[in-house]
Order: structure tokens, then sequence, then C-alpha cells
């Protein structure tokens, strides 16, 4: 595998997750537009619809935050050339924020300057999992601001265990509430430590809408904690209304027996990523998007 | 609820007649303006420097664009709303010394910017976020772009629009401030919503 060939996959999955959502994402919306019922509530969802459509056919990104980039790297052990891949995923946000168009949302943390080109220190940010096998799957997923912004870590009293958890979970809703564009998606993590509850609870955001969790108890608790939430009344765009999350996504490590660190991941209602396979012969298969 | 369509500049007897939960489109000029436009703006009238543009009547919209030059003209790419909260540090003195009379945003805005848009009339418009090609279609032209020094999506851009939204009225000229009552009645749900989960 050339890293030329996964740049262009690269910069073409950067392209397809700002201009279009995943086929759960908008299905998922659509639903949540024919069960509101407050008139304000309904006015918002039809506007995100209309936006996506209107993204889609233009080709022009969804939001003008187009994120900070963060790639997904599951890479076959028996994949050739994997010392490329850093700098093909590197060159392709370039790319990308070029011919897109993204903005360009990398800025040093202590100058203020903008890099221009997205790319800058630990930026893209690549998570690596190695894998059996021969096939290369590539995930980008490209962050807005505005739902990061309300990201939170609590690391708990041990004892609180469970219930503590889902008040974390409902107090972190209710702070954030119009603030990162709902309705939006939780990824929520328990267990392992600050950084590993964190890194679940994104990675939590990759799932898809659409499928429930193979594990019945946390197929039970993302239920209860998505009703629950959806009865605060935030609504969509905090103005009021029924569907204040589209999901809740959760996974576990287990813990430290003194820690109970619980991570929640908010993504907007424009839960942009997209996955694309990339096989030994050079075929490429789109998971998340159709690709003519 | 009624829905309105307006041509800026709009007057103050207009803007007092809408309500929060109303829905307006509006059609003329309106300019964009971030933190940093805002804080030249008020310096420039503290200095009493002449403003670049007059905003009497206009709607200032709380947007950092994304713009592209094709053939030395601008187009806007995308514009959604940005989060206003951050400009109400400034949005009284705005409205108070500019008389602008629509404010478009998202996330609503606090007590003192309502309290000035009750005092000299003014709305506040949430704009659904994140709806930034729906935002980029209303835009028919760009008449101009002023104090570019601050970058592309910090200057004030000035645009002409076309039924530019829905706007959600989410601050009237009454005191009415629906993103206020509604995180009350979130804040009253509140302990109904953990029972639910068999939470204290």
């Amino acid at each position: 595998m050339t890293g030329k060939a996964v740049e262009n996959v690269a910069v073409k999955l950067l392209q397809l997750a700002v201009t279009e959502l995943p086929q759960d994402v908008k299905g998922a919306l659509r639903r949540a537009y024919q069960e509101e019922d407050t008139d304000v509530g309904k006015a918002q969802l039809k506007a995100i619809l209309d936006n996506v459509e209107l993204a889609e056919k233009t080709c022009a990104p969804i939001c003008q935050d187009t994120g900070s980039v963060i790639f997904y790297v599951k890479a076959g052990s028996k994949v050739a050339g994997l010392d490329q891949i850093e700098d093909a995923l590197r060159e392709a946000t370039a790319k990308a924020t070029k011919e897109v168009p993204l903005r360009p949302n990398a800025v040093h943390p202590f100058t203020q300057k903008n890099t221009g080109d997205n790319t800058g220190k630990h930026i893209p940010y690549i998570h690596w999992e190695i894998v059996p096998g021969d096939t290369l799957e590539l995930t980008a997923l490209p962050k807005g601001g505005g739902s990061e912004n309300v990201s939170a870590l609590g690391m708990l009293n041990s004892s609180q265990g469970i219930t503590g958890l889902k008040k974390f979970v409902v107090d972190t809703v209710i702070n954030a509430g119009a603030k990162p564009c709902p309705p939006t998606i939780l990824g929520v993590a328990v267990g392992g430590g600050a950084d590993i509850a964190m890194k679940l609870a994104k990675q939590a955001l990759l799932k898809p809408l659409n499928q429930r969790n193979p594990d019945p108890e946390l197929a039970k608790l993302e239920h209860d904690l998505r009703e629950a939430v959806n009865s605060t009344g935030i609504g969509p765009m905090g103005l009021g209304g029924k569907t204040t999350v589209l999901d809740v996504k959760v996974d576990y490590a287990h813990r430290h027996p003194a820690s109970y660190p619980v991570a929640v991941a908010v993504q907007c209602w424009a839960a942009r990523r997209a996955t694309a396979r990339i096989h030994s012969d050079g075929k490429i298969e789109y998971l998340t998007h159709k690709v003519a | 609820m009624a829905v309105y369509r307006l041509n800026t500049p709009v007057s103050e007897e207009t803007v007092r007649k809408l309500r929060v939960n109303d829905i307006v489109y509006i059609s003329g000029p309106i300019v964009t303006a971030r933190d940093a436009a805002h804080r030249r703006a008020l310096s420039f009238h503290n200095e009493g420097k002449q403003m670049p543009i007059n905003l009497e009547g206009l709607a200032v919209f709380h947007c950092g664009p994304l713009v592209k030059q094709e053939d030395s003209k601008w187009r806007v790419v995308a514009a959604g709303p940005t989060t206003s909260s951050r400009m109400d540090l400034f949005e009284n003195d705005f409205i108070k010394n500019f008389k602008v009379r629509i404010v478009v945003g998202k996330g609503g805005m606090g007590k003192k910017t309502a309290d000035a848009m009750k005092k000299y009339g003014a709305v506040y418009g949430a704009f659904t976020g994140g709806a930034a090609v729906l935002a980029a279609k209303a835009i028919k032209q760009v008449k101009g772009v002023e104090w570019h020094d601050l970058g592309m999506p910090e200057a004030m851009w000035i645009l002409e629009v076309e039924d530019f939204g829905p706007l959600t009225i989410a601050i009237d000229a009454h005191g009415n401030n629906l993103f206020e009552t509604i995180q009350t009645n979130v804040e009253k749900e509140k302990s109904a919503v953990y029972r639910k989960l068999c939470l204290k």
C-alpha cells in the first residue's frame, strides 16, 4: 500500500465527512423531526435537514466549523508501508483544507498563530490500532469546537458507582444547554483512567446510531440515559423540545479500585465521520457513505 | 407564533411588534461581527471616529464565515452562527450606540443584553447552529468587507441577504428571554429527570 493511495483516500474521507452526514445520523435526524412536537423544535430540525440536503447537493461543508482533524487507523499487521501512513494523513489534511475547503483550525496555544492548513503539533491526531490481517481501515473524525467545549471528565468517588455516573451525565447535558448545538450524541465511558475514559468516550461516537449495544446491560444504560436526558426539555438548539440527544453510546474499561473516572464526549448534530477500508489488492470500500 | 418578513433597515416600531417564538426572515443589508469587530466598533465610537457603515436599523450576525475569492469577487461558502454569549460583554453598548435592531446568533444571550433590547428596541433571532449552507444560500452578495486586518472570521462582512432565516425570536423588546425561560424550566425538571434514573 503506497502513501499516495492512503493520502487520496484520506482526502476523500475528509471531503465526504464535512459535506455529507453518514446514513445513520441522517436517519436519526429525520426520526427526531417526525417525533418532535413543539413548533420551535420542529423548525430547528427542519432547518437542520434542509441544510444537510443542501450541503450534500452543492458539495459544501455542512457547518463553517469543519473541526479539528482526528484519524482512527485500524492497520492490519501485514499491511506494507505502515511507516508512510502518518505523513500521508498530514499531507491529506493540508490538501483537503485547500480543496474542500476546510476552515483552518489549528492554532498554536501560546502564540495564537494559525498554521493555515489544519496541521500542527499532534494535529491531525492519529489513533492507532494494530489488528491481524492485510487491510487498512481509516476513519476521519473532524470534530467541531462548540461541542468539544462542553465535553467533561469526572473523577468520581468510587463508592458513588453507577449512580454517580448517571448524575454526571445528566448534569453535563444540563450545564451544556444550547451550547453544543443539540440534538447531540453522547459518548460515555467509565473506568481505565482519566485518559483512557476520555479516549473510549470519544471513540464511542464512531458507533452507528442505528445499532444497539450487544451487551444487554450497556444497552439498557444507554436507553435509560437517552430517555432521561431527553426529558430535560432542552430540545433542538436549546430552544425547547423532545430531542436533546440523538443517542448515547457507552463503553467501559476495568478501573482501579480507588478510581471511578467518567468521561462524556459530546458531539453536535453535525456528527461528521467517514470510514473506508483499503484492501491489499488496492480495492477501496467506503463503509459510511455511498460513493459512486 | 407569527411569521414576519422584514426588510432592513428596520424601524424600532416594527421590532417592538415581535414576540418570542415568532419566526422572522430578513432581506436587505446585514453585517457580521464577532468579538473583535464589536470591540473595534465600540472603540471607534468612544474615539468619535466615523464608522465605515451606518448600522442603524440593521441586523448584526454573530458569524465567522468561510469566504472564497473568485475572480476578485467574494463568495460566502458557509456562514452559520457562532456562540452569541461571548458578545454579551459588548452587545448592550453596541445596541445603544449604533441602534442595530436585530441581533442574530446561536445559544442565546444574557440579562444585560436583554435589558438593552427592551430599553432601546431590538430583538435577538436564533439561527440554527451548524446550518451554514442554508445561511450562505440566503446571502445574495458580499457588498463589502471592513476591518479585514482582523482576519476572515473576525472581519465585518457587509452582506445583502434575501429571506435570511428562519430566525426564532428568542429575546424580544419586552423583556422576554426564551433561552432563560427554558433554562429555568430545565432546572425545575431536574429532580424529575433524576427520579427517572432512580437518583436522589
